[in-house]
């Protein structure tokens, strides 16, 4: 048998062998007669009357793609006849199955034949048991309803007697299974793994490998019993055993450490050759285990140095015992360099791999050259000087005929990219974008030159240009973020306004004359980019007619291909652009053009630019140059719009809900929602941030996933990006372990730029190859160019790690993000009392005579109050004519709506002239003495009587008490309050006494606010008789603020998530922040925190939520966030105005220091 | 993993395809179609690796492949699996193939697809590598042929019969005793 295997017709190599394509050949052309007469050797038998035969004869000999479909078509309609026939015996049933497998493998539906496999499989004999468990397997996929049907047979197949049949059973479960039928077979595949066949035990366990990926929890309950696969007598149920650790593993390293012994203990024996000789693989032994065994091995070593002094040893034995001879030694090689490379270092070690990926990296075999590459790629981190080593190889590399290894080398000079470099490196990524035209590649490398492009940069020129490349080559496939990010930095400027102005000046002149040339080749997201940026800067060159650039913008605009996106960005920048007599002549006859446009967005834009070139003053203030410097101030909370909402409230429209609170409901009417703050939040709010209202729920999103939200606080630019950096992962070490896709755009807080490195920038600018007519002197040259700075003490950017670069473009920092400070980065367990939130924002942050504990001694919390007080007095105040005193301070107008604000401000203490009556607080009640009180103000006077008021903040309510002193004798006083914001209720009620003369009588009144408003206010009268009897009254109002009934409420951050998806009012404002030298969030929260006493439920690097509630239990929360350069808040609450009162309170807080 | 093997032709024409992850009937005649576009037009001195296809799995997947004769072999797999190693396997899977079928040629492929899917099946099940030892797949696969040679109601007897032959076997000899003899070497192996 062997001897005629030897003069077989057939050589299996790689290249085409003549011998077996002549046999197709000849037997393709002679297939008739070939079929009849059945002369294939070794291949069953192909009669004549074989359907599958015919039809296969029939393909053949078709010329083109639509006869096949008829024929194919026909075939399908003859196999339906047939299988749907009663007389069909289970055997030709048989014979159809596959030849519906045929036509569905070329891609035609036969899913008429699904049901007929499943039967075939329910009934037929084990052989056509067998047809029907392929077909169903390469029919149906797991979420197909006929599956069900199939569970009753594997359940029956699974108790059989016959081993083939359970083998069958087992491997169609592998291949798809409904994840809710798990449970009913279960029992039976566990049982298999005590089977006394071990290819049974060994499908066992790959089924049960298969439900632990597709339902984890289904079989936690087995683990023990994986244990006792790995244990097995036999190797290949071992074997199998491994792919379920190597999941576990990766998925949890720490909990599978103490099998790292038996790991190595197994991978001794393989390497020892203790194995039957049954499992080499040219006298290999087991290479395919002992891959495996190196890659559970690198998860347990890594970043753990015990366990990686116990895999030292069999590490170096594996690496010595593999001999470079054959293909799959050099797989466990592979293996053992990236193993050796991933746990903890070992000098020694390191330096066999490193010899080891030379010698890969040297091979004349390529497929050994690109695993060299991979390695050099992953090592690189670790060991730049290896690259150095084979510096010359990899220039080769780079002139590779072969794309892939190009790819690869181009991905390894992406590592190693440094400020010294850069330049030679992009060169190069962007010569390879132009040859290797895939999509793929194309989104993947324009991205990674854009950021290093960024982050490298020597000089303006290169940048611009470098990007136009980009824009150019990356067309409409890159990511959008690219040109997002590039406007951004334009517009946002980095290192002063003079560099900025260069910056822009080149970028202009870059694209007028790119836009004289051939404007119809560029991509669309160019064409934008250029317009915004021409509309944007042009200005500043100062010898180039506004008219000019319309004339160019114009030219795009009658350009056939120019999409409609891009024509009103071409608007848009023309109604920036138009000045002066002839370029309003040029926008006049543009925006008659496409006023009428079928596109709305560009009608609108054509209005606009009628519009406003008509009228430069209202352009001016509509679209004021330069205006993007600073954040434009806005009205975020739209409050301009009250009037109308509440018309349209009062017209019976439905309340506004933002559509994520919508949606929420929508859901939550089907199932309560469990989910934590932030997650739950729906994506799709994403997708509506507006520049300048950045939305919190989106904010949250990104905090939850990344600590690091730095990055995050960009200015609405006028390209926002939605969902800028959301993908990042937490911290700096995180990027590291990234796919290096993902940290494109990603920004390195830099320090200061040290001036040699930008010489070294230079010098190695100036070092640019030029092309030498000596190719070995061009790579030579090459090569110092590319590997410039790769020195051990040259600092080095791989992948974003954050070591000092000459970041030429460092975005300004607005808004200062450290996240060196506690607050940011501990994402503390859950505060839930208000000790807890000290802890968290750190004892050193808060204000040391802040008390955080409600139950602290009264004299901090008189200073609290009067603290509070102090920040309300500078609010608007005008003082109702009753009032003695005359606080009038003229504030700017408040951006709250109250009218006619009375404030019988309570205790304004700067106020020299206060009549400050010290005898009265003695009159205090003992039980309110304690909390501390406000300072007692009169409130009226007249002859006989004199009213003093003040109130007490109590955890749980709010006392109001008045001070009635007569001078006279009098009767019958009556004391009556009324209030429209507030509930009013008696404490101790006194409602009716006889003062004395020159007796003090107090009156307690406990008040709730009813509806909240900025300030509320009491009014009363007090009613007595003088002792004539001639009844007499007194009016008097006391106003106090709304910050007295606000209480820290304690939530944890589940809680608040749960409540904030609740509330439907709210509002939104950008506060400026408090930089005290503190950080300022902190700093800023640490103020609202001490002055309207707001609890503060978590920070999370640049975010903070906090929560309080109104006397009581109507709850307000609160998300802020710094956002370029400010505080942008967001509050919610159940209770309408709350937020909008409670803003502005934040606002005097701040504003107040 | 592995999440699908794809063996076409030089034309592209599919011989045998095989998803281990759930694809969209059109989807996947687009990765077939995609695949066969990307392996159709590289050299047969190149690497026989490929990345960035976009189909299945973005850049975690790499598409490792061998050109014998008429056949491209290709396995997608992600990055959990050894290059090298899968390389090898497409070899033990052609070797077997060979033995199976005594010179496997693409006509062997085209009317014995059920056959070659139950080899296959041997090697690879639900995306795991099963087997990679030769003579251990091709004695399942004989296992399954003799059942169907005896066909007719005694399908259980075959196997048992076997099953009682294999378990004689001391744990110290080597498995496989009723074929562990035949030791072909495939004359012209060449590793690459």
């Amino acid at each position: 048998m062997a001897d005629s295997r030897r003069s077989a017709p057939l050589s299996w190599t790689n290249k085409p062998a003549a011998k077996m394509s002549d046999v197709v050949e000849k037997t393709l052309t002679a297939l008739p007669s070939l079929l009849s007469l059945d002369s294939q050797p070794g291949s069953a038998k192909l009669s004549s009357s074989s359907k599958l035969g015919n039809l296969i004869r029939g393909i053949t000999e078709l010329t083109s793609k639509h006869e096949e479909e008829k024929l194919i078509q026909r075939e399908l309609v003859s196999i339906k006849e047939q299988v749907s026939s009663p007389n069909t015996t289970m055997r030709q049933m048989k014979e159809l199955m596959v030849r519906a497998i045929y036509c569905e493998s070329l891609g035609y539906e036969a899913s008429f034949s699904y049901i007929h496999a499943i039967k075939l499989a329910q009934q037929g004999t084990a052989l056509e048991k067998r047809v029907g468990y392929l077909a169903v397997s390469l029919f149906l996929n797991e979420n197909h309803e006929l599956l069900l049907l199939l569970v009753n047979t594997v359940l029956k197949d699974l108790q059989s007697t016959n081993l083939i049949e359970v083998c069958m059973a087992l491997t169609v479960v592998s291949q798809m299974f409904p994840k809710d039928m798990i449970p009913a077979i279960l029992p039976l595949v566990e049982e298999k793994l005590n089977h006394p066949k071990e290819i049974i035990r060994r499908k066992a366990v790959l089924a049960l490998y298969k439900f632990y990926l597709i339902a984890p929890n289904q079989v936690q309950h087995i683990h023990n019993k994986f244990r006792k696969a790995l244990c097995d007598k036999d190797p290949g149920v071992m074997t199998a055993s491994l792919h379920i650790y190597l999941q576990l593993i990766q998925e949890n390293p720490d909990g599978y450490k103490d099998l790292t012994a038996s790991f190595v203990t197994i991978l001794k024996q393989v390497v020892g050759g203790k194995l039957p000789i049954d499992f080499n693989y040219h006298s290999v032994p087991a290479p395919w285990l002992q891959i495996q065994l190196l890659r559970i091995l690198s998860l347990l070593g890594k970043n753990d140095q015990n366990a990686s002094e116990i895999m030292y040893e069999i590490l170096d034995e594996s690496l010595q015992r593999a001999e470079m001879n054959h293909n799959i030694t050099y797989a466990i090689l592979y293996e053992c360099v990236k193993c050796v490379y991933t746990i903890h270092p070992k000098s020694d070690l390191l330096e066999k791999a490193a010899k080891c990926i030379g010698n890969f990296v040297l091979s004349q075999k390529i497929n050994l050259k690109y695993l060299g590459l991979k390695a050099l790629t992953y090592v690189v981190q670790q060991d730049p000087k290896l690259a150095l080593q084979h510096q010359m190889t990899i220039i080769e590399c780079l002139d590779h005929s072969d794309l892939i290894i190009k790819r690869e080398t181009v991905e390894l000079l992406f590592r190693i990219t440094n400020a010294q470099n850069v330049m030679v490196i992009v060169d190069k990524m962007l010569e390879f974008l132009r040859v290797s035209p895939d999509d793929y590649t194309t989104i993947d490398l324009t991205g990674k030159v854009a950021e290093l492009a960024e982050k490298y940069a020597p000089d303006n020129e290169w940048f611009i240009e470098t990007m136009n490349t980009v824009f150019s080559v990356g067309g409409d496939m890159m990511q959008p973020d690219i040109p997002n990010s590039f406007l951004k930095l334009l517009s946002e400027g980095f290192d002063g306004v003079e560099e900025d102005r260069k910056l822009r000046l080149f970028a202009v002149d870059s694209y007028v004359s790119l836009l004289r040339g051939e404007p119809g080749k560029l991509p669309q997201r160019f064409l934008q980019v250029i317009s915004w940026v021409l509309g944007e800067y042009s200005h500043l060159m100062e010898e180039l007619e506004p008219a000019t650039v319309l004339r160019l913008l114009e030219r795009l605009l009658d350009m056939k291909q120019t999409s409609s996106e891009t024509k009103s960005w071409v608007l848009m920048a023309m109604t920036k652009l138009c000045e002066g007599g002839a370029s309003v002549a040029v926008a006049q006859q543009v925006s008659e053009t496409y006023i009428s446009s079928m596109d709305t967005v560009l009608r609108q834009r054509a209005q606009e630019l009628q519009h406003l070139s008509q009228d430069s003053e209202l352009r001016a203030r509509v679209l004021p140059r330069d205006a993007d410097l600073e954040p434009q101030e806005v009205d975020s909370s739209l409050s301009f719009l009250d009037g109308f909402v509440s018309e349209a409230l009062a017209a019976g429209a439905a309340p506004y809900k933002p559509p994520h609170q919508r949606q929420e409901e929508l859901a939550q009417a089907k199932a309560l929602s469990l989910e934590p703050y932030g997650l739950s939040l729906p994506i799709s709010m994403a997708s509506c941030s507006i520049a300048d209202r950045q939305s919190p729920t989106l904010l949250s999103i990104s905090s939850g996933l990344s600590g690091d939200s730095t990055e995050l606080s960009h200015k609405g630019g006028p390209t926002t990006l939605k969902l800028d950096g959301v993908k990042r992962v937490w911290g700096r070490e995180g990027y590291l372990r990234e796919s290096v896709e993902e940290v494109a755009q990603v920004e390195v807080p830099s320090p200061l730029r040290s001036p040699s490195q930008q010489a070294g920038a230079d010098s190695s600018h100036s070092q640019t190859p030029t092309p030498t007519p000596d190719p070995e002197q061009d790579k030579q040259q090459l090569a110092s160019s590319l590997f410039f700075g790769l020195s051990s003490q040259s600092p080095m950017c791989l992948m974003g790690k954050p070591e000092p670069t000459p970041n030429r473009f460092r975005r300004k920092t607005k808004g200062q993000g450290s996240s060196s400070s506690a607050t940011g980065q501990t994402p503390s367990p859950l505060s839930s009392s208000p000790s807890t939130v000290d802890d968290l924002l750190g004892d050193d942050l808060l204000d040391s005579s802040i008390p955080s504990e409600p139950s602290v001694s009264s004299s901090t919390i008189t200073l609290e109050l009067s603290q509070g007080f102090t920040a309300t007095a500078h609010g608007p105040c005008d003082v109702e004519a009753e009032l003695a005193d005359s606080d009038v301070k003229e504030s700017n107008p408040s951006p709250s709506e109250d009218d006619g604000l009375v404030a019988a401000d309570p205790a304004p203490h700067e106020d020299p002239d206060r009549p400050e009556d010290p005898c009265l607080s003695s009159h205090l009640p003992a039980e309110l003495c304690e909390h501390g009180h406000s300072e007692i103000t009169p409130l009226c006077t007249n002859q006989s009587l004199e009213l003093s008021a003040c109130h007490v903040q109590k955890e749980d309510s709010l006392v109001f008490v008045i001070f009635i002193c007569n001078s006279s004798a009098i009767q019958q006083i009556q004391l009556e309050l009324h209030s429209e914001h507030l509930e009013v209720s008696c404490v101790s009620d006194s409602p009716e006494v006889d003062v004395s003369s020159h007796s003090v009588t107090v009156y307690q009144y406990s008040l709730t606010v009813k509806r909240p408003s900025v300030h509320v206010e009491v009014a009363g009268m007090v009613s007595y008789q003088l002792c004539d009897g001639t009844p007499q009254n007194l009016q008097f109002s006391y106003k106090l603020p709304l910050t007295s009934f606000i209480r820290p409420l304690t939530v944890s951050t589940e809680e608040y998530g749960t409540m904030w998806l609740d509330f439907c009012h709210d509002t939104k404002q950008n506060l400026t922040l408090i930089s005290d030298g503190e950080e300022p969030l902190t700093a800023t929260l640490n103020v609202l925190k001490r002055k309207l006493q707001l609890g503060v439920v978590e920070v999370i690097g640049m975010e903070g939520i906090l929560a309080c509630q109104l006397l009581k239990d109507q709850p307000c929360l609160m998300h802020c966030r710094v956002h370029a350069g400010l505080l942008a808040v967001w509050l919610r609450s159940p209770v309408p105005d709350l937020p909008d009162c409670l803003i502005y309170h934040c606002q005097r807080a701040l504003q107040g220091d | 993993m592995i999440k699908a093997i794809l063996i076409f032709n030089n034309h592209g024409k599919p011989r045998l395809i095989r998803f281990y992850q759930y694809f969209a009937e059109d989807m996947q005649q687009q990765i077939i179609r995609e695949t066969f576009h990307l392996v159709s037009k590289r050299d047969d001195n190149v690497c026989n690796f490929l990345e960035g296809g976009s189909l299945i799995g973005g850049s975690d997947y790499k598409l490792i492949y061998r050109h014998y004769a008429t056949l491209y072999f290709v396995f997608c797999v992600d990055s959990s699996e050894s290059e090298l190693g899968i390389l090898d396997l497409i070899q033990v899977f052609v070797e077997t193939l060979d033995k199976c079928f005594e010179n496997v040629c693409e006509l062997d492929l085209i009317f014995h697809m059920d056959k070659v899917h139950y080899i296959l099946q041997e090697v690879v099940m639900g995306g795991m590598v099963l087997e990679t030892n030769m003579n251990e797949i091709v004695a399942q696969v004989e296992l399954q042929n003799r059942m169907e040679k005896s066909e007719g109601g005694l399908s259980g007897a075959p196997a048992r019969a076997v099953s009682a032959v294999k378990n004689m076997n001391l744990p110290e000899m080597p498995r496989n005793i009723n074929i562990g003899d035949i030791n072909i070497k495939v004359p012209s192996l060449s590793p690459f």
